[in-house]
C-alpha cells in the first residue's frame, strides 16, 4: 500500500465484564469515531478479553480515540498496531455459483489463495479463505464474475510482527 | 457477618462517611429505605429526582466531597439523567444509586423497568448493575473511589430489588482490594519531569503570558499553588466560568472571566498572548470562540489530569498529564531550581491595564420609570452579602451577570452549571450547597424561566429547614434566547415571552413556606436585600422586576472569532486597533 495507511488496528485488552462492548461501541458512536472492523475473543487470562478494532484514521486521530478508550474504566491496555508493523488476518467464507464449466477455475483460485472448499453442491461451492484483508479483497474481486451468492467476512485480528515483538 | 443487601448498602455509605443522601423512595429501592431509619445518615426528601441530583452536585461543589442521590427505578432513574450529565460535563464527584427491578425480571419490560445502566452510560464516568449482593461493599467503594479520583465525575450503581432483600456476607474491602479490582484505572497524578522543566523554561521566556485557569484548579484544590505561580512570575490570570473564585477577583493579576460573555480584557489578553498556561481548562467553545483564530500567536502549556483533553481541541506545545496541584507545585520548584525569576512584563501589563481602563464592564444607568437594571441588582446583592457568601446561579443572562458582577475572592463560593447549561440548576444546587456549608449564606440568582423548572424544591428547603435565598431576576422572558433573537434574528421574538406575574412568584414562594418579596423600585432594592439577609429560619425569595431589554455585554457571537467581540454600544471603539 502506498502513502500513509488509512486504517490502524487497536488491540484493546478489556475486563471480561457485562456491557464492556456496549461501552466501547457507545463511545465510538458518541464521539463520531468510525469502526471499520471489530473482533472480540477471550484472551489467555479468563479475567480479560481482547477486542481488535480497525479504525479509520483519515476521519479521526488515533491519539484521541486511544485516549478516550482508555478513559473507560474496564479498558486495561491498548496496543496500537501499525499496518506496516503487524500481521493482520481476516476470514472470508463465500458461497459462489459454480457451473460444471466454472468449477475448475474456482478450485484453482481457491488453491492460489491457500483457501479450502468447505461444501460442494450441485451448482454451488462454499469456500473459505483466511488471509491479509487486502488479499481477501482481491479474492472477492476475482470471484465476482462467477456469481457470489453469499459472503461473510469476520472482523480483523492482528499481532505485532514477530521481529517487532521480540 | 450476615445482613441484607439493603443494610449492606447503607452501611457501605456510612463507611464512606456519607453524611447526607438526597433522594425519594419508590418500589424497587424500597428495601434500602428501611435501614435509613436506623442510620446516622441524614436523608433529604426531594420533590423531584432531578432536584436530588442537582442538590448532590451543589453539595459536592462546595465541600469537595461526593454528593449522593438515591432514587427508585424507571421514571425516577430517568429523572436523574439531566443532573448526571450536568455532573459529567462539569466533573462533579457524585454517586447515584438507583433501584432496579428484581434480577429475574430484568429484560422482560417489568413494571418501572428501564435500562438505567444503558441510558446513563454516556453521562457517567462509570456505572454498574449490581447482580451479586456480596459485591455491594466493593462496588460502593469503587464508586466513591472513581467519583473522587482522577478527573472526578458521577458514578451510578443500579441495584435490583431482590439484591437488596437477600442476605449477604459482609466484608469491607481494603484499599489494595479496591485497586486490584480496577486493573484499568490508574490516574496519573505526577507530571512528567522533562515536560515540567520545559514548561518552566517557556514561562521564563514568555513576554505576554496568560494563565488560563479552569475548573480543574478547584477540583485539584490548587488555588494556593496557582496563586504562588502567578505572583512569583507576575503573570495575569483569567478564570473561566467554572473557575470563578479559583483566583481572587480583587487580586491585581486577576483579569476575570474570558469567553463568550467574558470581559474585554480577559478575552483580548488571551488573543494577544504569546503563552497560554492552561491549567485544568479544556478549550471549551464558549471560551475559544472560533478555534482557528483563538490566541493565534500563543504557545500552549496544557496541564490536565485527563489525557484526552490534551490535544482534543488545541495541540499543546507542552502537554502535561497530572494533578493540577502537584504539577503547579513542581513547575514552581523547577522555576526556582533553574533560577528563573519574574521577567519584565511591564509592557504587557500596561497594555492590559489600558484595556481594563478603556473597557470595564458597563451598563446604562437606570432611567426613572423603567424596570430595574439586573446588573444593579447584582451589584447590591454582592455588596450586601455577608462574608463568605456562596452564590449559585441558573442558566441564562442572569448567570452571566452573576459571574460578571460578583466578586469571587474565595474558592468554592460559586455553584454553577457550566458545560451542560442546565436551566433549573440553581434552586436545588443552592439547597445542596447550604446543606454542605450550613455556616454560610447561600444566594441563588435565578431567571424567571429557570425558576419555573425546579422551584418545587423550595418545599424541600422549607420542610427540611434549609434557609437558602433566591433572587429571581424576573425579566418576563427567556432572556438569553430573546437576546439572540434580538441580535441575530432581526428582533423576531419567537416563543420567549413568559409574563412577569404569571405565576405570581411571591404567592407561589409563600405557598412553599418561604418569605417572599417583590421589588419594582430601585430605591427598595437595598432594603429588601438587607431584610432577606436577616431572615435565617426559612428560605427567602425575591421577585426583582428587571428590564427585559438589557443584554449581556461583551459578547462574542456564536461561531465568531474572539477578535470580533462586541462590547457595550457606548464603548464601541471607533477603531479597535488603536488600543492595541
Ligand atoms: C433545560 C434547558 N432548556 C433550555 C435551555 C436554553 N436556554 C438557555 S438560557 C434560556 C433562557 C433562560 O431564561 P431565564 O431563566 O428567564 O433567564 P434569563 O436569560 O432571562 O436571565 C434558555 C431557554 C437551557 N439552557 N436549558
Ligand atoms: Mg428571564
Amino acid at each position: 500500500m502506498a502513502g500513509s495507511p488509512t486504517h490502524q488496528t487497536l488491540s484493546v485488552l478489556v475486563e471480561n465484564k457485562a456491557g464492556v462492548l456496549a461501552r466501547i461501541s457507545g463511545l465510538f458512536a458518541r464521539r463520531g469515531f468510525n469502526i471499520i472492523s471489530l473482533a472480540v475473543a477471550p484472551s489467555d487470562d479468563e479475567r480479560f478479553s481482547r477486542v481488535n478494532l480497525v479504525i479509520d484514521v483519515e476521519e479521526t486521530s488515533v491519539e484521541q480515540i486511544t485516549k478516550q478508550l482508555f478513559k473507560l474504566v474496564n479498558v486495561v491496555k491498548i496496543t496500537e498496531l501499525h499496518p506496516a508493523d503487524s500481521v493482520e488476518r481476516e476470514l472470508l467464507m463465500m458461497t459462489v455459483s459454480a457451473t460444471p464449466d466454472d468449477r475448475r477455475g474456482i478450485i484453482e483460485l481457491v488453491g492460489v489463495f491457500d483457501g479450502k472448499i468447505v461444501d460442494v453442491g450441485a451448482t454451488v461451492l462454499s469456500v473459505m479463505v483466511a488471509g491479509d484483508p487486502d488479499r481477501l479483497d482481491d479474492f472477492e474481486d476475482l470471484m465476482r464474475p462467477y456469481g457470489i451468492i453469499e459472503i461473510q467476512r469476520t472482523g480483523r485480528v492482528a499481532l505485532p510482527k514477530a521481529r517487532k515483538a521480540s | 457477618m450476615k445482613m441484607t443487601g439493603a443494610r449492606a448498602l447503607i452501611k457501605s455509605l456510612e463507611m464512606e462517611q456519607v453524611e447526607v443522601i438526597f433522594g425519594l423512595p419508590g418500589g424497587c429501592i424500597l428495601p434500602a429505605y428501611d435501614p435509613i431509619l436506623d442510620s446516622p445518615i441524614r436523608h433529604i426528601l426531594v420533590r423531584h429526582e432531578q432536584g436530588a441530583g442537582h442538590m448532590a452536585e451543589g453539595y459536592a461543589h462546595v465541600t469537595g466531597r461526593p454528593g449522593v442521590a438515591m432514587v427508585t427505578s424507571g421514571p425516577a432513574a430517568t429523572n436523574l439523567v439531566t443532573p448526571l450529565c450536568d455532573a459529567y460535563m462539569d466533573s462533579v464527584p457524585m454517586v447515584a444509586i438507583t433501584g432496579q427491578v428484581g434480577r429475574a425480571v430484568i429484560g422482560t419490560d417489568g413494571f418501572q423497568e428501564c435500562d438505567t445502566v444503558g441510558i446513563t452510560r454516556s453521562v457517567t464516568k462509570h456505572n454498574e448493575l449490581i447482580m451479586d449482593p456480596n459485591e455491594i461493599p466493593l462496588l460502593v467503594r469503587q464508586a466513591f473511589h472513581l467519583a473522587t479520583t482522577g478527573r472526578p465525575g458521577p458514578v451510578l450503581l443500579d441495584v435490583p430489588k431482590d439484591v437488596l432483600q437477600v442476605e449477604m456476607e459482609w466484608s469491607w474491602p481494603t484499599d489494595d482490594e479496591v485497586a486490584a479490582s480496577l486493573p484499568g484505572y490508574r490516574p496519573n497524578m505526577k507530571g512528567h519531569p522533562r515536560m515540567i522543566k520545559e514548561a518552566a523554561r517557556m514561562i521564563g521566556e514568555a513576554r505576554r503570558p496568560v494563565i488560563y485557569a479552569g475548573g480543574g484548579i478547584l477540583k485539584a484544590r490548587a488555588a494556593e499553588s496557582l496563586r504562588e505561580l502567578a505572583e512569583r512570575m507576575g503573570i495575569p490570570v483569567v478564570t473561566t466560568l467554572m473557575a470563578r473564585g479559583a483566583f481572587p477577583d480583587d487580586h491585581e493579576l486577576c483579569l476575570g472571566m474570558p469567553g463568550m460573555h467574558g470581559n474585554y480584557t480577559a478575552i483580548t489578553a488571551m488573543q494577544e498572548s504569546d503563552l497560554l498556561i492552561t491549567l485544568g481548562a479544556r478549550f471549551d467553545d464558549r471560551v475559544t470562540g472560533r478555534v482557528d483564530s483563538f490566541a493565534p500567536n500563543a504557545k500552549v502549556i496544557h496541564v490536565d489530569i485527563d489525557p484526552a483533553e490534551l490535544g482534543k481541541i488545541r495541540q499543546p506545545d507542552v502537554p502535561i498529564v497530572g494533578d493540577c496541584n502537584q504539577v503547579i507545585t513542581e513547575i514552581v520548584k523547577a522555576l526556582g531550581a533553574a533560577g528563573i525569576g519574574a521577567a519584565d512584563l511591564s509592557e504587557w501589563r500596561s497594555r492590559i491595564s489600558g484595556w481594563q481602563e478603556r473597557f470595564p464592564l458597563h451598563y446604562d444607568p437606570h432611567v426613572e420609570g423603567d424596570a430595574l437594571k439586573p446588573q444593579h441588582v447584582m451589584e447590591v446583592l454582592r455588596d450586601s452579602a455577608p462574608e463568605g457568601t456562596i452564590l449559585a446561579s441558573g442558566v441564562g443572562q442572569h448567570q452571566m451577570w452573576a459571574s460578571q458582577f460578583w466578586h469571587f475572592n474565595e474558592p468554592y463560593t460559586w455553584v454553577n452549571s457550566g458545560g451542560l447549561g442546565t436551566m433549573g440548576f440553581s434552586v436545588p444546587a443552592a439547597i445542596g450547597a447550604k446543606v454542605g456549608r450550613p455556616d454560610r449564606t447561600v444566594w441563588a440568582v435565578d431567571g424567571d424561566g429557570c425558576f419555573q423548572m425546579t422551584a418545587q424544591e423550595l418545599v424541600t428547603a422549607s420542610s427540611e429547614r434549609i434557609p437558602i435565598k433566591v433572587a429571581i431576576l424576573n425579566n418576563a422572558y427567556l432572556g438569553m434566547v430573546r437576546q439572540w433573537q434580538e441580535m441575530f434574528y432581526e428582533e423576531r421574538y419567537s416563543e420567549v415571552y413568559l409574563s412577569p406575574d404569571l405565576p405570581d412568584y411571591v404567592k407561589w414562594a409563600e405557598a412553599m413556606g418561604c418569605a417572599a418579596f417583590r421589588v419594582e423600585d430601585p430605591s427598595d432594592v437595598q432594603a429588601v436585600i438587607d431584610k432577606a439577609n436577616s431572615i435565617d429560619d426559612r428560605p427567602v425569595v425575591i421577585d426583582f422586576r428587571t428590564d427585559a431589554r438589557e443584554k449581556v455585554f461583551p459578547m462574542v457571537p456564536a461561531g465568531a472569532a474572539n477578535d470580533d467581540v462586541v462590547v457595550h454600544p457606548s464603548q464601541k471603539p471607533t477603531d479597535k486597533k488603536v488600543v492595541q
